[in-house]
């Protein structure tokens, strides 16, 4: 077995007594001493400090237009304006998921994709293999560091570190600016329903901006514990729980994520699988109790297995158990009453919309 | 006189008499990390000692809780019902689960005491 590999953080993870769990071939903290309720409710009401710098970052420099790059994603390159990013999916011949991303538009002809680590090196050799000759692409994983401040007070902290420049950034744009006197990138993103912000900069750099960002009382670190916690409660997919290369975004309710006006591999597979229906399809749902369904358990309806829980836990904000999985589509209708089932525990669940929780100060 | 009594699997019981009361160690309440939901056995069970008696939930995982000797729940704590999390304040006192009326005191015998337990845990 491989080693895991370590973000520059890691002897600051460990400082803090965080437990350290492997996580897509990285070594990463899951949560610090606090735990990871107390990490969620900060990051619902304060600031929360993650470090992500296990995620993949490839650079693009070529013709956007041209270059291949329009047929490798769901979505469109070439139409983000500079300064924006999109999120969307990478796709295989039938139609599989390879990966969830967002291209960050850098410049004319530039632009950043950023992938999840358990599947950036496959990732990166699929998109190259799609490329045209002649772009230049490379895999800045290695010196490419993020931290993400998230929360609703995360503006205000960088505003008093970086300047108000920080305070203009609308949602899913991006500036570059200077950060700790080294070339970064600014961008009003995130996953936890938040306002929230990710941060690139040089990986030799984070441990700086770490410290520096934790000197701010508004600010406390979280883990990967509390930020699936925080994703699952906006109903957002999770690499590897509720996504991977045999579910196809039709499936996966990310059909709002594919742009069937333009050619991308998978193409054909999602529009013959769009005429005929999907035999099974994304639903989100409530349990009537504080249990928590998890990953692979089985969804019941009437007594039969309609599918199987792709990602549950407990919510703090509802103060039920939630989950998202995926059922035949007689079954995803909200208000539907369904059971979940798993060696003699059976709770009782109702499909319900998304996102579970809708009090985030995302669009503050 | 109640003394304390550890199983392998981290469940401790105070004997008091016939009287069996049963919880999780402070390490394991530790382990499981925030506990969200405990589920309590119906009072009248019977049930053997080291099988099944209930199950708790952390944000992270689930776990079953085993009967630390055999006999019937005489009584659960319902308060923890509306707060789990008192399992990772008070593990060891507040946080009981059940009461057990014993059918086999000497059943004891094949469980740790305080400080047996201890040495077990730091061989973990």
């Amino acid at each position: 077995m491989e080693a895991l590999k370590e973000t520059p953080l890691a002897g600051r993870h460990r400082d803090r007594k965080a437990l350290m769990a492997p996580f897509g071939g990285w070594d990463m903290p899951i949560q610090y001493e606090g735990g990871i309720l107390a990490e969620h409710r900060w990051c619902r009401e304060k600031a929360a400090l993650f470090d992500i710098c296990h995620m993949g970052e490839f650079l693009y420099r070529g013709d956007i237009a041209g270059g291949g790059l329009e047929d490798v994603f769901t979505f469109s390159v070439a139409s983000i304006p500079e300064g924006r990013s999109r999120y969307g999916l990478l796709l295989n011949e039938r139609g599989g998921i390879i990966d969830d991303l967002i291209v960050f538009r850098l410049g004319r002809n530039e632009a950043m994709i950023v992938v999840n680590a358990a599947t950036a090196p496959n990732d990166f050799s699929v998109i190259r293999g799609r490329l045209k000759p002649g772009a230049e692409f490379t895999d800045i994983s290695s010196i490419t560091g993020k931290l993400d401040p998230q929360g609703p007070l995360s503006r205000e902290v960088l505003v008093d570190l970086l300047g108000k420049e920080v305070s203009s950034i609308p949602y899913f744009r991006f500036v570059k600016m200077d950060v700790l006197g080294t070339p970064a990138i600014v961008s009003r993103t995130g996953y936890t329903g938040e306002l929230g912000y990710e941060i690139f900069l040089p990986w030799d750099k984070t441990v700086e901006l770490w410290d520096r960002l934790l000197a701010d009382p508004r600010v406390k670190p979280a883990g990967l514990g509390a930020r699936d916690l925080l994703r699952l409660e906006m109903g957002y997919s999770l690499y590897g729980n509720d996504l991977d290369e045999t579910v196809t975004p039709l499936e996966a309710g990310l059909e709002g994520f594919v742009n069937f006006d333009k050619e991308f591999v998978g193409r054909n597979a999602l529009q013959k699988q769009r005429a005929e229906g999907p035999g099974r399809v994304r639903a989100a749902f409530r349990v009537g109790s504080r249990r928590s369904p998890r990953h692979n358990f089985e969804i019941l309806r009437d007594g039969r297995k309609v599918g199987i829980v792709t990602s549950g836990g407990f919510s703090p904000m509802l103060g039920c158990g939630i989950g998202l999985g995926r059922v035949s589509p007689d079954a995803a209708a909200p208000g539907s009453v369904l059971s979940i089932r798993h060696e003699g525990v059976s709770m009782d669940a109702t499909v319900c919309d998304l996102p579970f929780y809708k009090g985030g100060s995302v669009r503050a | 006189m109640s003394a304390m009594y550890y199983t392998k699997e981290h469940e401790w019981v105070k004997v008091d008499g016939n009287t069996a009361t049963v919880g999780i160690s402070a390490y394991a309440a530790e382990h499981l990390g925030d506990v969200t939901f405990v589920e309590l056995p119906a009072t009248g069970k019977a049930v053997k000692q080291f099988e099944v008696l209930c199950a708790i939930e952390s944000v992270k995982a689930a776990s079953d809780i085993y009967a630390p000797v055999s006999g019937t729940v005489a009584s659960v704590n319902g308060v923890l019902n509306d707060r789990p999390e008192l399992v990772n304040e008070s593990p060891e006192d507040a946080a009981w689960m059940a009461t057990l009326k014993m059918s086999d005191p000497a059943e004891v015998s094949k469980l740790m005491d305080a400080k047996q337990y201890e040495e077990y845990r730091k061989g973990l």
